[in-house]
């Protein structure tokens, strides 16, 4: 079987910016940061106050208690999201299709809510026994697994691991699984909820996050702000798609990933600018056919100037038409499920005509040559658009989205 | 500052840097010692622990050399008194 074309045809977000990807999608597009005082513990001891929490989360409104206490914070947003994408697609899953699809999701963290409060009650606080259910709540497959078994899919699922690439790692390998048909359609994305105590001692430890909020690509940026969720599509073959008449957002038409076997934090640009290419190649694309970029954008100092460059010299002068905008100025980074929102926001990007701005920009960064979108969403005739992820570790993941007409 | 305190940095990178005290300097950059930011983040953390100090997040950017390092912390340490929200 040849390489077949693939389009997204369902979308599921829960996130700081809303429960749904219509709330979702409001927000990017009026630029409405999700980032607010952090509430779900206590944050006292540490240096920054900030994160874009899932706002008004209630398990209850989607699980039943005992099916909840049976995922963590983080499947729980998972599961979320992969039925809203699944409603959202009208797909039905035959037992045929069941056992042709996949579910690949990314996840950097695991059950870090119930691993903490499990592990606490052993160090701190002299307990001797842990739940028989601290196994399977923190393991970072745990939403593949929950989804699958919600939804009777019996085919590969797996989940993948790369730091702040990870849910762009795993929307890239579901794409070319059902590219090269090795699968008929895939549910994937990632999930994450990395406000624990020890998670949020740890990266005050490492020093990039912002005492107060977001400013990707802005010269008085003062980093990253943590943020969680889960964001799942639904990807399927376009004839399949055609033949049931499903609503498609976009198609998926290139993935490219890199390490940059260079430092453990420090990003590289050359390493980046790898990935980039790579995924033009898979999709047979000229730079200057790319119309926009959904950068990874952290806000850090260092991740900003390198994608800059990295960019830069992919693109060389094609970059003064290029608009870039980081949409984690107002979903935060959710890690693990950072790729898997930007990739979402880059469907949508295309789907409406509409470019998702950089919120919280104030000045402008020479080290930053971009035309980053600042504060207003913006028109856009964009075919095609990039979203890229580059996680500590140096490992690189981008891919390539068309408009579908 | 003191000779004592100057010298219980130099340990403190050196440990931290796994490098012979003698390499160091007052005068030596980070980067002539060959560190880098996240072993710069590393002895931060260190010094934070070894003289009982919070070290701000944007004066921790701005510590490049051995001098910055020890006036930096020899500043947290005087200030101490007045400012016991810098402390532990």
């Amino acid at each position: 079987m040849g390489a077949r074309r693939v389009v997204v045809t369902g979308l599921g977000v829960i996130s700081a910016l809303g429960q749904n990807a219509a709330e979702f999608w409001t927000a990017l597009r009026e630029c409405r940061s999700g980032i607010g005082p952090i509430d779900l513990l206590d944050c006292t001891n540490l240096r920054f106050r900030n994160g874009a929490q899932v706002w008004g989360y209630n398990p209850d409104r989607y699980f039943e208690p005992k099916a909840a206490a049976f995922l963590d914070r983080f499947a729980q947003f998972g599961v979320i999201a992969a039925r809203e994408a699944v409603r959202h697609s009208g797909i039905e899953f035959c037992a045929a299709l069941r056992a042709r699809t996949a579910i690949i999701t990314g996840s950097c963290t695991g059950g870090q809510t119930f691993e903490d409060t499990a592990f606490r009650s052993i160090y701190r606080d002299g307990a001797n026994r842990l739940p028989p259910l601290t196994i399977p709540l923190i393991m970072a497959n745990a939403a593949t697994s929950s989804i699958s078994m919600e939804l009777g899919i019996t085919g590969p699922a797996y989940t993948i691991s790369t730091a702040c690439s990870s849910a762009s790692h795993a929307i890239g390998n579901a794409f070319w699984l059902v590219r090269n048909g090795m699968c008929d359609a895939a549910i994937t994305g990632g999930c994450e909820a990395p406000f624990s105590f020890g998670i949020l001692k740890a990266w005050e430890a490492i020093r990039v996050v912002s005492p107060d909020t977001c400013r990707p690509f802005s010269k008085d940026r003062r980093g990253m702000v943590l943020g969680e969720g889960g964001a799942m599509m639904v990807i399927e073959p376009l004839e399949a798609a055609l033949a049931r008449g499903a609503t498609i957002h976009a198609e998926i038409v290139g993935f490219g990933m890199s390490s940059d076997a260079s430092h453990i934090t420090q990003p590289s640009a050359d390493g980046a600018a790898k990935a980039i290419r790579a995924a033009l190649a898979d999709a047979g694309l000229e730079p200057e056919q790319i119309g926009y970029i959904n950068a990874h954008g952290t806000g850090t100092d260092v991740n900003d100037v390198t994608e800059a460059a990295a960019i830069r010299s992919v693109f060389g002068k094609h970059t003064e038409r290029l608009p870039v905008s980081s949409t984690k100025s107002m979903h935060g980074h959710a890690l693990g499920a950072a790729g898997a929102l930007e990739a979402l926001a880059t469907v949508m990007a295309l789907r409406e005509g509409i470019l998702p701005p950089t919120a919280n920009f104030t000045t402008p960064d020479p080290r930053c040559d971009l035309d980053v979108v600042p504060n207003q969403a913006r028109a856009t005739q964009a075919e095609f658009a990039l979203s890229n992820s580059f996680a500590f570790g140096g490992l690189n993941a981008v891919l390539a989205f068309r408009k579908f007409v | 500052m003191s000779d004592e305190l100057t010298q219980k940095v130099f340990s403190v990178i050196a440990a931290t840097q796994r490098i012979p005290v003698e390499k160091i300097t007052i005068d030596s950059t980070f980067e002539e010692l060959g560190i880098d930011s996240m072993d710069g983040v590393n002895i931060l953390f260190a010094l934070e622990n070894e003289f009982n100090i919070t070290i701000p997040d944007e004066a921790a950017r701005t510590i490049r050399s051995v001098r910055q390092a020890v006036e930096g912390v020899d500043k947290l340490i005087s200030g101490d008194a007045e400012k016991p929200a810098v402390a532990n």
